[in-house]
């Protein structure tokens, strides 16, 4: 059903209809709509979950744990701060092979304190094991929680997954979106079977102490998993699409290519401004196109090369950076050519960090300097 | 598409306007996308929240520089600070402001109406609290939804008497605009 | 290259919280002030001043209009009131 809603608000309908059964999360901004509006739902008898109220970030990614240890469904959301305040219990739940689902409102990350959206907090726990995407608009960040948790709980992937959602201008934004009935969601998303849970009347540990002998094999599990997981998304793609009547694009998306010789590629919401101005700069006859990323990890690289290896010049824009190389999906974007001859120009542009706006200006200035000669990293709308 | 760029204080509710404006503009069949910007996290910190409509999606999702459509809802924002900066010739500006107060002239090709919202909404609502008069006064003059769309939306977001008294203050602004200009 | 992520202190006097005001600001009556200075004490901003009883007032260049000063004076001496700017002609 269309409803015209906040994207927070949205976000916590598609968890409540997910019914899910263990809540914790610790509030910071720019997530508060998304837990106060849970909150509000357990509260009134509208979703029949524990909603479990902590001190910080670090217990509420403890609590999830533990709950989903015990065979629930269970849900956090968090960002920035938060989500570094609970980076080690992220690489446990991935270690352990629990399917945790959590948002990320991204935002900046300290210091200087700042509140407002970019991307630098998810991507640094880009190597934790979890499955992450980047929705463009709210209706993408609606299906990509649905898709979360039935690809988190499939057990050949048995992996937690984190949705990032751009803070502010994707949380705190109304626009319509079209809400699953609950008879839809309970076709595309059985109950919750575990693989291994905590059980007093079948008793294991779980996260036992694993020496040099046998470490390495969990790591490569995970990565087999997550290699694994291209092939698979792809089918619960179309399962999705059947039972919702509509597409969902979970590892990129292309946006006029077919003959484009300039690429923009970038993630979240960002995706929708450069949109706008691909039609702006094709009606000047520039064969320009977009490559949407929408899977961070695992990377679709195999996909990601196919769809760009016809361009001339690839400008990689996004709103993070590793400090002291180059942004995460530059790297990420390049290493999909290693191997190939013919590599075109591949250039990465860093903008909208802490929250500067990016405007159609913004991308026009990405478009020329794109003309220039290959560059790393290059600052759009830099004020020095 | 049509670009609103809404001018108030933190705690006076352009969000709620922002989201009204959305809704009514959903209600009548429109595409929608509605969101703030904010400056300081304090009470009457100037901000900013911003409507885009639309016959079709929205994906543009910068902050609006080239207003169609303005609503000031805190005049005293308007003391050295240009309100009007980017706004596109033949706009529309709807301020909120006391009746006796000489209102700017028009600009270039530029609609300015002065509506007392807060007076109106203290007669009706018992509270200086001008957002749906102005939403009223903002669906007469631009004609992007009727006051039916803006009232049912006022409706679906509140409830009670405050809801029936808030779609009578819209009706409120509305008339002061369709009889007066 | 670094760019400093500080502040020096001592910037409040620089930070005219007066204009934070919308609508209302509080009336020093000065005629049963019995100078308990309680609005001193309460005031957020710390700018109301005064000496001998009916002497007290706010400067108004900090006032934030919050009006805990009138919620807390024992004999009612201080009342809030409509602020009169929007008398002013906006140009």
């Amino acid at each position: 059903m269309r409803r015209y809603l906040e994207g927070s608000h949205a976000v916590a309908e598609i968890v409540r209809l997910c019914k899910t059964q263990v809540i914790s999360a610790y509030p910071i901004t720019p997530q508060t709509h998304i837990v106060e509006a849970l909150a509000q739902m357990v509260a009134d008898g509208e979703l029949n979950a524990e909603f479990i109220n902590v001190e910080s970030e670090h217990s509420a990614a403890s609590v999830v744990q533990g709950a989903s240890a015990t065979g629930v469904r269970t849900y956090t959301a968090t960002t920035s701060q938060g989500l570094l305040y609970m980076i080690e219990v992220l690489y446990s739940i991935a270690g352990l092979r629990l399917p945790v689902v959590l948002t990320c409102a991204n935002r900046a990350v300290s210091s200087p304190i700042n509140i407002w959206n970019d991307h630098q907090d998810s991507v640094t726990v880009r190597d934790a094991g979890w499955l992450q995407f980047y929705a463009e608009n709210n209706q993408e960040a609606c299906d990509l929680h649905l898709m979360a948790y039935r690809l988190a709980e499939d057990h050949n992937i048995m992996l937690p997954v984190m949705v990032c959602m751009d803070g502010y201008i994707l949380t705190h934004a109304y626009e319509v979106v079209d809400l699953p009935e609950q008879s839809q969601v309970d076709k595309f998303l059985p109950d919750f079977k575990p693989v291994h849970c905590l059980n007093p009347d079948e008793p294991i540990s779980m996260g036992v102490l694993m020496g040099p002998e046998s470490y390495t094999e969990t790591r490569y599990a995970i990565h087999q998993t997550m290699m694994d997981a291209l092939n698979i998304i792809p089918g619960i793609a179309d399962d999705f699409e059947r039972v919702f009547g509509r597409k969902v694009n979970c590892l990129i998306e292309k946006y006029r290519l077919e003959d484009a010789t300039q690429v923009f590629v970038a993630m979240g919401s960002m995706v929708g401004t450069i949109k706008e101005m691909v039609d702006g700069l094709r009606e000047d006859g520039q064969k320009v196109g977009l490559l949407k990323v929408i899977a961070h990890r695992p990377f679709p690289k195999k996909i990601v090369y196919e769809a760009l290896k016809n361009a001339r010049e690839i400008a990689v824009l996004e709103k993070a950076i590793s400090l002291g190389q180059e942004g995460p999906l530059l790297s990420d974007v390049k290493s999909a050519f290693c191997g190939y001859g013919n590599q075109p120009k591949i250039s990465g542009f860093v903008l909208g960090l802490g929250g500067r706006d990016i405007t159609k200006k913004s991308i026009l200035e990405v478009h020329s300097a794109l003309a220039g000669s290959q560059v790393d990293v290059k600052f759009i709308d830099l004020k020095i | 598409m049509k670009e609103i760029r809404i001018h108030a204080r933190a705690g006076q509710g352009a969000i709620t306007t922002a989201l009204l404006l959305g809704t009514a503009a959903f209600i009548a069949g429109k595409y929608a996308l509605a969101f703030p910007h904010f400056g300081a996290e304090r009470m009457g910190a100037p901000m900013n929240a911003f409507v885009r409509l639309s016959e079709q999606v929205i994906r543009l999702r910068s902050q609006v520089y080239e207003p169609d459509y303005l609503i000031v809802l805190d005049p005293s924002l308007m003391r050295g600070f240009d309100v009007f900066e980017g706004f596109r010739p033949g706009g529309v500006a709807i301020i909120n402001h006391h009746e006796k107060v000489q209102c700017p002239k028009p600009i270039q090709n530029i609609k300015v109406f002065t509506v007392p919202g807060n007076d109106i909404a203290t007669e009706v609502l018992g509270r200086p609290i001008g957002n749906t008069t102005i939403l009223g006064a903002f669906a007469a003059a631009t004609n992007e939804f009727g006051l039916e769309s803006l009232q049912q939306a006022i409706l679906e977001r509140f409830s009670g008497e405050v809801a029936k008294k808030n779609a009578e203050a819209a009706r409120r602004g509305y008339e002061y605009i369709k009889k007066g200009f | 290259m670094i760019i400093p992520v500080t502040s020096k202190p001592r910037t409040s006097k620089a930070n005219k919280t007066g204009t934070w005001r919308s609508g209302k600001k509080p009336h020093f009556i000065q005629k049963e002030c019995i100078a308990c200075r309680l609005c001193v004490m309460v005031c957020p901003e710390g700018c109301i001043s005064g000496d001998k009883k009916r002497t007290y007032i706010s400067d108004y260049k900090y006032c934030k209009g919050c009006g805990n000063c009138v919620a807390v004076c024992p004999v009612a001496d201080i009342e809030m009131i409509k602020e009169e700017w929007w008398r002013e002609t906006i140009s």
